[in-house]
């Protein structure tokens, strides 16, 4: 059966309602808050600031550290073993491969930038989410970077291409692939894609066009987010 | 045909594009991508003639030779002194350095600056490695007493300082307080009055925070004013 109409209602190029803060944490040296539908990602950038263990350290530039977390009650009810785990190192990992290209440490030997991604709340696509939080919170810092990093997942459920799957969409009986794509806007390059499930060619060609697409929407999003911060206290005139 | 996309004094996010075409100038926080100028780092642009720069609005302290810096001792070592600078690296205060007086080798370093002493000192040297030395030796460098110390970002420090410090002794004048501000952003604020010690901490406060906005000396000059109750003189006008 042809998957014809999305579980929410949405149109299959339509994402879910999003919504981006920056400086949000008030001790971390930059911020930012990413919603998309009940998906939320907080993240924290401190840094950069000396590298312990000192063995880490890398003496030609700075390093950039992400870690991720999900809450143990951010999913649909199970409950999440709070500590490291497979998934979490992956995803941290990932995280940290795609905000990389973009970001300059050069002038930061030894040093270390510290992400902290973590999701109060969680319905698919937090590595999207966490990714595009985490560049907002980059630029709040002051970090040098070449380019802002958003992030979307896209996929397909029985040959419908469709952007932004929910868990349940992921979870749907059918042949679905699940691709989540990071882009860089302004140079029109991909940092991250991955992919779980099955999927024919020229759709997984035309997935990747819609999450480009998507990423630019999320790009404005960031961009007014993070100058919305400046102007609210261009307020106090 | 060049193209300026961006308005003087406007705020940008890494990555946006600032102008097109080749007759416009990268200058810092900018860098050239093809036929485009984009910007690397939040900041304000600066639009000189055909150069465009950003002033940055955040970031870490990164230190610079010829800076004077307000650091307090986090550990002492044979040789000397380490001072957290309230950056990624720390300083190294050597014996030689440290004043006018001859210290011997393995004296009481903590008899001249113990833990937590906070110190003006200026930065002679940084090496790539980012292997940072300072001095004491110098007029106006010496250790701090009492007062209280309050942060602000390193790159707020010019506006703090104002032209020429008329920012800052327009500050000083009104409260009375005696002020050093560091490059690193750490400001030392001293005065026997509490409240007026803690307006003018607010007064710097406000000044780092409304930094890019523009009329500041005037917005500033009005706000004391109105805490103070006196009028409030500036040696230069406008900012």
């Amino acid at each position: 059966m042809a998957y014809t109409k999305r579980l929410d209602k949405r149109k299959f190029d339509e994402p879910r309602e999003m919504e981006a803060k920056v400086g949000i944490i008030p001790r971390a040296d930059g911020s930012a808050m990413f919603r998309m539908g009940n998906t939320i990602a907080y993240a924290a950038v401190y840094g950069p600031r000396s590298m312990f263990p000192r063995f880490l350290q890398d003496p030609q530039r700075g390093t950039l550290r992400c870690h991720y977390n999900m809450m143990p009650f951010s999913s649909g009810g199970e409950r999440v073993r709070p500590g490291p785990s497979r998934r979490s190192r992956e995803i941290s990992m990932i995280t940290e491969k795609a905000l990389l290209p973009v970001i300059d440490l050069s002038h930061f030997p030894n040093a270390v930038v510290d992400v902290f991604v973590e999701l109060p709340q969680t319905d698919s696509g937090t590595r999207c989410a966490g990714i595009t939080a985490a560049a907002m919170a980059l630029a709040d810092a002051g970090i040098v970077m070449k380019d802002l990093v958003s992030s979307i997942s896209v996929g397909s459920i029985d040959g419908q291409v469709l952007v932004d799957l929910t868990y349940d969409e992921e979870a749907y009986e059918g042949v679905v692939a699940d691709i989540p794509v990071a882009y860089l806007p302004g140079s029109e390059k991909l940092t991250l894609l991955q992919m779980d499930g099955i999927v024919a060619k020229d759709i997984l060609k035309k997935a990747i066009e819609l999450g480009k697409k998507t990423c630019k929407d999320i790009y404005e999003l960031q961009k007014n987010a993070l100058k919305e911060k400046f102007k609210i206290k261009g307020d106090s005139k | 045909m060049s193209k300026l996309l961006i308005k003087d004094k406007e705020i940008t996010v890494p990555g946006e594009v600032l102008a097109e075409g080749m007759d416009y100038l990268p200058g810092i926080g900018t860098y050239r991508e093809g036929q485009t100028i984009r910007a690397s780092r939040i900041g304000l642009v600066n639009i000189d003639g055909r150069a465009i720069k950003l002033i940055p609005l955040a970031g870490r302290y990164e230190p610079k030779r010829g800076d004077t810096i307000i650091g307090f001792i986090k550990e002492i070592i044979m040789s000397g002194w380490l001072i957290d600078l309230d950056s990624p690296y720390h300083a190294m205060l050597s014996l030689k350095d440290a004043g006018s007086e001859y210290i011997a080798k393995g004296a009481d370093l903590t008899k001249y600056y113990t833990f937590g002493d906070y110190v003006v000192c200026k930065i002679t040297q940084v090496t790539t490695q980012k292997l940072v030395d300072v001095t004491m030796k110098g007029p106006g460098l010496r250790k701090l007493y009492g007062g209280r110390i309050i942060k602000i970002n390193t790159h707020k420090v010019p506006r703090v300082i104002g032209k020429k410090g008329s920012m800052v002794s327009m500050v000083k004048q009104a409260t009375g307080s005696k002020v050093i501000v560091g490059q690193n952003g750490t400001t030392w604020v001293q005065n026997d009055d509490p409240k007026m010690e803690l307006l003018t901490v607010k007064t710097i406060e406000k000044i780092a925070e409304e930094s890019h906005i523009s009329g500041l000396t005037d917005r500033i000059k009005k706000f004391l004013e109105k805490e103070t109750g006196k009028k409030v003189e500036t040696k230069v006008e406008g900012e």
